[in-house]
């Protein structure tokens, strides 16, 4: 009787703890998730090879706290891109916009695609026009006639 | 065709060599040419408050420190050569630093600033685009930007770029 009262009683306990829901990372998860949609657009300045959205970096961890007052003042995403533009340059944007200084930035890929086609076009017909040649008429035949006779030795 | 490609090939060889000989830190700022970004802000253990403003019709360098970047020690001796010739005003914006850390510092390793400004939580420096401590700005008399270093001025760098570039800006 007194094991199945403390039985009981063990099964009651957690009764009286109340799970709650997680509470969110920020206060406001709207602001958040613009912060980080913008943020994930930006260079980290420090680690180079960073977004700004995943750098733990200090001065990523500032310009985040600029970029999440900006949003809360309800500046717009291309004006918060034009303040970080204006501080540190084209540079900070991992899609920069295409203007003489980025020409190269932009086209260059395509102009080596371009390129490749070009060397691969001159090899196929090189190649094409090589085989056509090797063999003359005669030879064709000559061919051929090995080729039967091996066939039935 | 072989030719061709192997001028490719030593082409391609030369652009991506040049490549890993720039700086990828050096970032062009987009600062240069611009008047410097207003702020006023405490100076570092003085009741005083400073603002660039103040500084209208002089040519003055400000220089980025903070007592916890490892290389604003090597670009110290430099700065505080200069300071002996009393070229033009040099002001420190301390960066993120604790006061006390600061002054210490300076006691330390001697004081080359006029005096410095405090920007204790980083902001001013975001405005000028500040990423790498040390960074040294040139402003001209008329609060433009001219100049901007990246990481520690060097001797050569003095001599051969900010003293010249000072001369210039005063004619």
């Amino acid at each position: 009787m007194n094991r199945l009262l403390c039985l009981l009683a063990a099964l009651l306990l957690p009764l009286g703890l109340q799970a709650r829901e997680a509470p969110p990372v920020a206060a406001d998860e709207a602001v958040e998730q613009r912060l980080v949609k913008i943020a994930e657009e930006l260079r980290c300045l420090v680690c180079q090879n960073e977004s700004l959205a995943a750098s733990r970096a200090d001065l990523a961890l500032d310009l985040k706290r600029e970029v999440r007052a900006m949003i809360k003042a309800g500046r717009t995403d291309a004006e918060i891109r034009d303040f970080m533009v204006k501080r540190y340059g084209d540079f900070v944007l991992y899609r920069p916009p295409l203007k003489e200084s980025t020409l190269l930035l932009w086209l260059g890929p395509f102009a080596l695609l371009l390129a490749g086609f070009a060397v691969l076009a001159i090899f196929v017909r090189r190649r094409r026009a090589a085989k056509a040649t090797i063999l003359s008429a005669e030879d064709e035949r000559r061919a051929d006639a090995l080729l039967k006779g091996s066939e039935h030795p | 065709m072989r030719i061709g490609l192997i001028i490719a090939f030593f082409a391609l060889v030369a652009l991506l060599a040049i490549g890993l000989t720039r700086n990828p830190r050096e970032v062009p700022s987009p600062l240069i040419g611009k008047p410097a970004p207003a702020f006023e802000l405490p100076r570092l253990g003085q009741p005083a408050r400073f603002s660039p403003a103040e500084m209208r019709g002089k040519v003055w360098l400000l220089n980025v420190w903070a007592s916890w970047c490892v290389s604003c020690r090597d670009e110290h001796p430099v700065l505080v050569e200069f300071s002996r010739t009393r070229r033009v005003p040099l002001i420190g914006l301390n960066y993120k630093d604790p006061s006390e850390d600061a002054l210490k510092w300076l006691a330390r390793y001697g004081d080359p600033y006029d005096f410095s400004v405090v920007d204790a939580n980083g902001r001013i420096g975001i405005d000028y685009g500040v990423y790498g401590v040390p960074e040294t700005y040139l402003i001209d008399r008329g609060g433009v930007i001219r100049y901007k270093q990246i990481g520690p001025v060097t001797p050569e760098l003095m001599a051969q770029k900010i003293l010249p570039l000072i001369q210039e800006l005063e004619r």
